[in-house]
């Protein structure tokens, strides 16, 4: 395959053409959203596999836009760092919109946004220009607050438009410290750039565009004091829609950044950066904290998991600022295996509530009472990915956390591992209530005023859909129907066998992720030897 | 230091600028406004970039085939080019913010935060 480096603009072009198609033919045809959806996320996924291959037998793939020389031209790239955030973004908008055929929203403006958000967040990770990232962060964040927005409800409307005001703000931060750089340096090229920002005459621009920066991207990735917008995005959005932008759009922004620290300004840079690396490490260690213990006392599922991922992702700042401050490679690993982990584990856990919210109405953690009864398998896909989250080992959390904490204590910066260690504890007493509730709390009567009456016939004739158990086991169990918030609009019979196997297959693959820990370490190492000394 | 504003006077009007849509963001009230100060915002960065590719006596980056073209002094096209994309971007995100705003207004029948905030503690 001599051509393999036309698969990179093509990942990034294709879907968004493709998003214009769902809107053009549904002038003429109804429900043509799902398949030309379907179609390209899937073919974009079998690409980034093909491309994965390509990248971890031959080395990195470019392709320079136009034929231009990088000096002055634009590049795409994909190397053994970027590969796999690519995976993810495919594999997890595969996932999500197989869920969304029964479950989600629909509509022709959906799949429009929703192939708008995949092209712009595989541009973010395979895009080799400072400004060309820009532009597509600006596209993921353009398709996400019109997916926050598309929620029911008045109140999405304000969370996505505080989400755009703060959102355009973070990337507007990025854009002053693209100017400072290029002020310095004249090029945007992140090749031209590492070696054209050592040598730069005045150092002072490199810092100040280093500081925008970082705020820009503590915003985006929702970074404590600066993650406000989050819990309300992901709460507000559409059940369907936010195990896409809770696992994907921070794990993009996230990447970026770490991928303008490693490849950009570089490391040994950076380390000679007067506090760079405090500044980096304070924020990320500030938000693991600030994050679990807001989670802790959220009681809406949702909510809790939001603030979740503000310490999750404060664990992988918390990683960056290992790898200025202590040149670690494994922190580095670690940081790329929890991106990758973590995002598998939210897009599991949304769509595991989704799932949830969509059968019982069920929303705050009280209402999960009973569930490991009435849904035996989504509850026990829950509960794995829930463990995993927390750090047990066989899962995909786990191996993240030690390669982060490892690397902490290799480069003597203890605080860190103290961190992660206490956050680990603040993560299970989140975990813990979840699964307490799902699985040991007695069902209690209480009244169910919408819940839908058990069926006549008892529904035991085709014993493969696990709705059928949930029907006649309807009476006498645990009402995790409790409240039915939503006027009795959610049934039982609203989720399909398919959309539990999604689930499932999601906590499969965290554990299969959390075996292959060793695995995307070794594939890491030809990239971890170019950027790290 | 007075020198140095003589010299990059441009820069210093520009960040006020940026500070001037930053507070207006933060403290005004009202949606739309606040909309506006985004704007602002993003075009102190879009003017920073312009300002910052200016050179003295330098023509415009079209270089004339006929005479030597390595002797032209021209100003950096490539500024001026990611701000025409920038502003492409920001009249997007203008657009889906004064979309949103439509929204909430529809909904809640006013544009000011604090009623806003009023009308939704009590739901």
């Amino acid at each position: 395959m001599s051509n393999v480096d036309l698969l990179l603009p093509l990942l990034i072009v294709v879907p968004i053409l493709a998003a214009t198609l769902p809107i053009a033919l549904g002038l003429r045809y109804d429900w043509t959203g799902w398949p030309v959806a379907a179609i390209t996320t899937t073919g974009l996924f079998a690409a980034a596999v093909a491309l994965a291959s390509v990248v971890y037998t031959d080395g990195q793939v470019i392709h320079t836009l136009g034929g231009y020389p990088r000096a002055y031209g634009i590049e795409l790239v994909a190397d053994e760092f970027s590969t796999p955030i690519a995976l993810l973004v495919t594999g997890v908008a595969a996932g999500v919109l197989a869920y969304t055929r029964r479950g989600g929203p629909r509509g022709n403006t959906f799949y429009t946004a929703y192939l708008l958000l995949t092209g712009g967040l595989l541009g973010i990770s395979l895009t080799g220009d400072v400004f060309n990232l820009f532009v597509f962060l600006e596209i993921t964040s353009l398709a996400t607050y019109a997916l926050v927005a598309s929620g029911d409800g008045p109140e999405s409307a304000v969370a996505a438009l505080k989400y755009l005001i703060l959102g355009t703000v973070a990337a507007s931060m990025y854009l002053i410290g693209v100017a400072f750089v290029f002020m310095a340096t004249g090029t945007l090229n992140m090749v031209e750039l590492a070696s054209a920002i050592p040598a730069a005459e005045r150092p002072v621009l490199i810092r100040a565009g280093f500081a925008f920066i970082v705020v820009g991207f503590a915003v985006k990735v929702a970074q404590w004091p600066l993650h406000t917008w989050q819990p309300s995005a992901y709460q507000q959005a559409p059940d369907g829609v936010t195990p896409l932008i809770a696992a994907l759009v921070s794990t993009a922004s996230a990447y970026a950044f770490g991928r303008l620290i490693v490849t950009v300004f570089e490391v040994e840079y950076l380390a000679a950066m007067p506090n760079a690396a405090p500044i980096v490490l304070t924020v990320g260690c500030v938000s693991v904290l600030a994050g679990t213990a807001l989670a802790v006392i959220q009681t809406e599922v949702k909510r809790m998991l939001a603030y979740s991922s503000v310490s999750q992702f404060g664990l992988v700042i918390a990683a960056y600022g290992v790898v200025i401050a202590g040149n670690s490679e494994t922190a580095l690993i670690g940081a790329a295996i929890h991106l990758v982990g973590h995002g598998l584990l939210k897009a599991g856990l949304f769509l595991g509530a989704a799932l949830v919210t969509a059968s019982y109405g069920a929303r705050t953690v009280d209402e999960y009472t009973g569930l490991a009864k009435e849904r035996p398998i989504a509850a026990g896909a829950m509960a794995v990915l829930l463990l995993s989250l927390v750090g047990v080992p066989p899962g995909v959390g786990f191996v993240g956390k030690w390669y982060i904490a490892l690397g902490a204590v290799e480069s003597q910066i203890w605080p860190v591992a103290a961190v992660i260690f206490l956050s680990t504890m603040l993560t299970l007493a989140y975990a813990a209530r979840l699964l307490e509730k799902m699985y040991f709390t007695p069902p209690t009567a209480v009244e169910r005023p919408h819940a839908a009456e058990p069926v006549a016939t008892d529904g035991g004739d085709a014993g493969t859909d696990d709705s059928d158990t949930t029907d006649s086991g309807f009476d006498d169990e645990g009402p995790a129907a409790a409240a039915i918030r939503d006027g009795g609009r959610a049934t039982p019979d609203a989720v399909s066998a398919g959309m539990i196997a999604i689930v499932v297959v999601a906590a499969l693959g965290a554990v299969a992720l959390g075996f292959a820990g060793g695995t995307f370490a070794e594939l890491l190492e030809p990239f971890l030897t170019e950027v790290i000394n | 230091m007075i020198e140095l504003l003589a010299s990059r006077y441009t820069y210093a009007l520009l960040f006020v600028l940026l500070g001037v849509g930053l507070y207006m963001m933060i403290a005004n009230e009202n949606l739309v406004k606040k909309l506006i100060g985004v704007n602002l915002f993003q075009t102190a960065i879009f003017l920073f970039f312009i300002s910052m590719a200016y050179v003295e006596g330098g023509a415009a980056p079209i270089v004339p085939h006929e005479e030597n073209p390595g002797e032209v002094l021209v100003a950096s096209p490539l500024p001026q080019v990611i701000v025409l994309t920038a502003i492409v971007v920001g009249i997007a995100l203008t657009a889906v913010g004064l979309a949103l705003i439509i929204r909430i207004y529809s909904e809640y029948g006013t544009l000011r935060e604090d009623t806003l905030r009023e009308v939704r503690s009590d739901e």
